[in-house]
């Protein structure tokens, strides 16, 4: 458990890195959902399920989208 | 404010939030280790005083119900401000169909997900006092089967199922329902939301009194509320999308 709980986190420090190191705001949203689709891992192996799902739901299918809607509203916006 | 101040002014106030963050963090309990007495006593009664199986679901919608109900208001109150802000747009109140029409290998993967996400919301909404899951994780699994329906067909197709009257409604009925459960036991002298109904079998689907009830209700009014913000989400971008 140790091991697998030590390998998630290198891998939300390096999807947290990942995130922020993208930079088109389009990309961000869905870097960001794979981001939560590691911290929903994250919550299972700590033995929250509840939230995980969450987090499953909310990080990877909501806040993606309320990103792009909000992306797509800002750019090209006539000037 | 020119670049170099600007870094200055970046790298001392960056300094001081990581000193903080780090004193914090040097005060919680060890990695793993549980100090408070709470989560220990629920443990211990919960399955005796409830009869449900996934205790953070009696915590949420029976022991600290009153804090949930504000909860729940808080989406209630979001997406309400959001449609009223929202609707001062020109355009139709919604979706049209100017928007969708996806690449094949997308419409098929949302119509292939769209049958089983609905199943599983339903379900994780069901068996919220038994497993994992309840009334919020399935209410926005729900909402995600209109995101689907949406990649697979356009958005007027899961509209003509649930017109969005249908979905206002369903949000009220839930927001209220939670609030008529809290009021009932006043009629009969006792407290708001006291568990009033039969606790019926350990690990059974009935079980859990106003529980089960009260997860249904928060269940409806999350699954219509972001609902609702998906559907106001999407007749604005197609609104801005037809402008020249």
């Amino acid at each position: 458990m140790i091991v697998l709980q030590s390998l998630l986190l290198a891998f939300i420090a390096a999807g947290a890195a990942a995130v922020v190191l993208t930079r088109d705001p389009a990309r961000q949203a869905v870097a960001m959902g794979f981001y939560g689709l590691l911290l929903t891992l994250w919550f299972l192996a700590v033995n929250a399920p509840d939230v995980a799902y969450s987090q499953l739901v909310v990080g990877s299918a909501i806040v993606p989208f309320v990103l792009l809607v909000a992306v797509s509203r800002t750019r090209k916006q006539p000037k | 404010m020119n670049a170099r101040a600007r870094t200055l002014l970046f790298l001392a106030s960056g300094a001081l939030a990581a000193a903080l963050l780090l004193w914090g963090t040097a005060g919680l309990p060890g990695f793993g280790r549980y100090p408070g007495p709470y989560g220990d006593i629920i443990n211990a009664v919960a399955l005796s005083e409830r009869h449900v199986t996934n205790l953070p679901t009696a915590v949420i919608f029976d022991y600290r119900g009153f804090d949930t109900l504000g909860e729940e208001y808080i989406l209630f109150t979001s997406v309400t401000i959001l449609s009223v802000i929202l609707r001062k747009r020109e355009g139709p109140p919604e979706p049209s169909g100017a928007w969708g029409g996806f690449s094949e290998p997308i419409a098929w993967a949302g119509w292939l997900l769209s049958g089983v996400t609905g199943v599983f919301g339903l379900y994780t909404i069901l068996h919220g006092q038994l497993t994992p899951g309840g009334g919020f994780h399935g209410g926005v699994i729900l909402a995600s089967l209109f995101l689907l329906i949406f990649l697979a067909y356009e958005a007027r197709v899961f509209l003509r199922i649930f017109p969005k009257t249908a979905l206002e409604a369903l949000e009220a009925l839930g927001a209220g329902g939670y609030v008529l459960v809290g009021l009932a036991p006043l009629l009969s002298g006792r407290g708001f939301l006291t568990n009033v109904l039969p606790l019926g079998q350990l690990g059974d689907i009935r079980a859990g009194g106003t529980i089960a009830l009260i997860n249904a209700f928060v269940g409806v009014e999350v699954a219509a509320a972001f609902a609702l913000l998906v559907t106001e989400f999407i007749a604005e971008i197609e609104q801005k999308e037809a402008r020249p």
